[in-house]
Formats: C-alpha cells, structure tokens, sequence
C-alpha cells in the first residue's frame, strides 16, 4: 500500500458489528451505543485501536454491538480487565461500559480504585437507578422511596452518589450525559478519551421497561449552568447539591496518568507468553 | 405488565399526540444542552443542515426498524424500515440537487437548538407491541415539527436564499404531514388493550 494514501475517516456507522443489539425498544443504551460510535469517528479512531470493555448488566452488552476489539468480563470487574488491558497495551484506547449495578455495587470497590489509581482509561456508566436484566431490583442509585414489588414501600436507603465519589477518589475528569442527546453525549465521550487519565462519564439512561417514568428525563435534564472547572474543592461543593439533572463536564483536572515501571526487571506479556510456551 | 407501567404508556402516547398539535421544533425539548441553535448564513448552509436533518432521521428509523425485527414486530419494523428509506431518499435528493460527492455535515455536526434534529424520532417512545398507528403518530409528530422548523426559519432569516429554500422545504414537509395524516386514517386505530402482554416481562407481575 502507498503510505501516501491517507485513508478516509470511518463513519459512525462503520463502527457499528452486524449484531443488532436486543435491549428493549426505546431503552436509552442504543441511543449510548450510538454516541460511542459518534465519539470514535469523531476522534478519527480505528476500530482495531480501541478496546471495549464490560461487566454483565444490559448496558455491558455493548461490545458485541462495536466491531471494535470488547471484552465481555465478570460482573463489577470490568474496570480491573481494563486496567490490565490499558497497562499491557497503553497504545489501544479502552473505553469501559458498565451500569449503576455492576458499577456501582458489585464493582463499586473497583471503581473507587480504579479512580484512585487514574490509569489512562475512559469509563462509561449507563444509570437508570435499577438493575434491568435481573427484572427490576433496586439498585445503589435507585430513590429510597421507589415502590416496587420488588421492594414494597422502597428500600429507604440512601443513594450512591457517584460523581461526588468518582471526584473524592482522584478521578480526572468527571461528566454527567443524557442519552436522548445522542450528539451531546458523544461529545462528552470524545473529550473524556482524549482527556488522560481516568475519565468518568456517567450517563442517565432511561429504562422504560422498569421505569417508564424515566421518559420524563429529557424535560428534567438541563446543562450544567457553571463552567468545567479544575478545583477539586470548587467541584465537590457543586455536586454536594446537585440534583443529578445537571449535564456538562463538572470536573477536569491536570493529574498525571499511572505509568507502570518499565525496564526494572519487570516481566512484559510477551515474556510470560515464552514462559507458558515452554 | 403493571398497571403504573400501562398508565405511564399510554400517557407518552397521548403525549405524542398533544405534542403533535404544538410543537415548533427549534422549542420542542425543554433541556437544550446540544447548545443555542446555530445562524444559518447562507443557502448552502441551509441545505447542509437540510442533508444532516434527513440522515438523521433515517438512521433512527433503521435503528427503531431494527429494535422492533428483533422484538418480532415485524409489521412496525416494516414500517420504520419504510420510514427509514423515505428519509434517506430525501438526503440523497438534496445531495444530488446541491451536486454534493460526499455529505457536507453529519447530525453530530450539526448544532440543534433542541437535543436532536428537529425531524428525529424520540426514542422513547417506542414500546415492544405498538402497532402501526403509533409509529404513524411518532412520524406525523417528526414532520410535523420539520415543517414547523422551516416555517420559523423562514420566518427569522435575513438572507433571500436560506428563506427561498426554508418555504420550499416547509412545503415539502406540509405535504408529509398531508400523506402521514391520510395514511393514519386507513390505519385501525389500536383497542384500549394493546400493551396487554400475557407473558409480561416483569417478574413483579
């Protein structure tokens, strides 16, 4: 081939496998499975340079809906998959998908690392404050007092706030989205991957099968109404008394992405590959 | 399926309805994070913004066409898929008229005033058993708010050639609305049970 030849960039839609996804119609994921694709042309990515990364929940099924590389792992271990991924092979762009249960409750001490270490991923959590693929049990972001069948009267426990913990624990760049903005979420996808570090996106996304109400959300979201800032302290105080409504970036720090020791007698992949061959 | 579940439904469709009375797209989403809506400044522009509305409503009907052949309703997804190619052949008239070789903008390019393309389907409103005459209710209300989006900008523009093309597109959609509102009437209108699942997918149930 002619290294003279630039190639076009790809299309949102060349991103996109042949497998057809099967979340409920008018669930907010394929709207989120659009801004992914969105995101990675917008950057001019390659599909063989990305890694999509999940745990087990609907939102996790978004691997095999890309034709890029996906790892469908265990359920709240998405980011430690990751993790490893991104430091065997920090050339590939990893991008997590995940949702408020397997984020936030079987994963939640994952994620709280996984923050604190800010290796160089971008982590996306589709919120709908209920775990959809189980039929409808509360989750850590669901509202104490939803009635259920599943939990007569709510559970009357508080909710998980993730953005503020995502700060507390040193993420560097943390964002709320909408998935009926499919443009708008994409953008925020896009400035997270290219933001380094470990960046958090989370985004509300409507389950009409379990909570129809949630159909309501895109007259309820509105832009944040202050500007991103890079004060940790300035950002916490903000989404102490945020009514979880607010879209836009609402933090972006400057700290530097873990980087494992190289050249001190460390074993790299293509070793432990020779050692198993033996 | 729950009782809180039907009500919840059935309101987004009378919803779709009153919406389609009302709307004026550049107003229609209260949350308007994709930003202000962008001047156009020229008739090239325009037809730009014309190209990226169609797309993007034909690759949400493909997507909805999509969602419902996997769900086994084959005779919405039929229809979306219709929807879809009716949509793309209007993207692919006005890349033509304007003699385009590559799409001059994408919907992401594109800034709405709202959160989407004035002529784009809501996702939302999508249930697994609608039946033909909601998803011809979800396509009045799209055209419906495109034709309104044209005759606002033709009526706030300063420049002769955006208004020129913004009352001819306004007409265009005037007559989609037309043709949608006839297809509606030789459609059976759905009984008071039409989300009633006799293996609903709700454990609680």
């Amino acid at each position: 081939m002619n290294s003279a030849v630039v190639a076009a960039p790809l299309t949102a839609q060349a991103f996109k496998s042949d497998y057809k996804p099967i979340w409920c119609p008018g669930c907010g994921d394929y709207s989120v499975l659009s801004s992914f694709t969105k995101a990675f042309a917008k950057l001019n990515l390659l599909p063989e340079n990305i890694a999509v990364v999940s745990g087990i929940g609907c939102s996790s099924r978004i691997p095999a809906y890309t034709n890029c590389y996906g790892f469908h792992g265990v359920h709240g271990r998405s980011l430690a998959a990751a993790a490893g991924l991104k430091l065997a092979r920090p050339d590939l762009t990893v991008v997590v998908a995940s949702g408020d249960g397997d984020g936030y409750s079987i994963g939640g001490n994952h994620f709280l690392h996984a923050c604190r270490r800010n290796v160089d991923l971008t982590y996306v959590v589709m919120d709908n404050h209920v775990y959809g693929m189980t039929k409808g049990q509360p989750s850590p972001t669901t509202e104490p007092d939803w009635d259920s069948k599943l939990s007569p009267g709510g559970t009357g426990l508080r909710t998980f706030n993730p953005l503020v913990i995502a700060l507390a624990a040193g993420a560097n760049f943390v964002a709320r989205a909408f998935a009926g903005d499919p443009n708008g979420t994409a953008e925020l996808i896009a400035e997270a991957i290219r933001t380094p570090g470990f960046s958090f996106v989370e985004i509300l996304s409507p389950c009409v099968t379990f909570r129809p109400e949630q159909r309501e959300w895109k007259q309820m979201v509105r832009p944040a109404p202050v500007t991103t800032t890079d004060d940790a302290a300035r950002a916490a105080r903000r989404l102490m008394t945020d009514d979880g409504l607010n879209i836009g970036v609402l933090y972006k720090g400057d700290r530097a992405p873990y980087q494992p020791p190289i050249g001190k007698g460390k074993k790299r992949p293509s070793d432990l590959e020779a050692e198993f061959a033996q | 399926m729950s009782t809180s579940k039907s009500k919840s439904t059935k309101k987004a469709v009378k919803k779709t309805v009153k919406k389609a009375k009302s709307a004026i797209a550049p107003k229609s989403a209260a949350a308007k994070p994709a930003g202000k809506a962008a001047p156009v400044a020229s008739a090239s522009e325009f037809m730009a913004y014309a190209y990226a509305m169609e797309a993007e409503a034909a690759e949400r009907y493909a997507e909805f066409a999509d969602s419902m052949e996997t769900h086994n309703n084959r005779e919405v997804a039929e229809l979306f898929r219709k929807l879809s190619r009716i949509e793309q052949r209007h993207a692919d008239q006005i890349m033509e008229q304007m003699g385009w070789k590559q799409s001059p903008a994408t919907a992401a390019d594109v800034r709405w005033r709202g959160m989407e393309g004035p002529e784009t389907a809501d996702p939302t409103e999508l249930h697994y058993l609608m039946q033909p005459y909601h998803a011809l209710q979800i396509a009045l209300l799209n055209e419906k708010r495109a034709r309104d989006f044209f005759a606002h900008l033709a009526k706030v523009t300063k420049d002769a050639g955006v208004r020129k093309g913004a009352l001819e597109m306004e007409e265009d959609e005037a007559e989609h609305v037309r043709l949608i509102e006839e297809w509606i009437k030789r459609t059976p209108v759905p009984d008071d049970n039409w989300e009633t699942d006799p293996d609903p997918p709700m454990l609680s149930d």
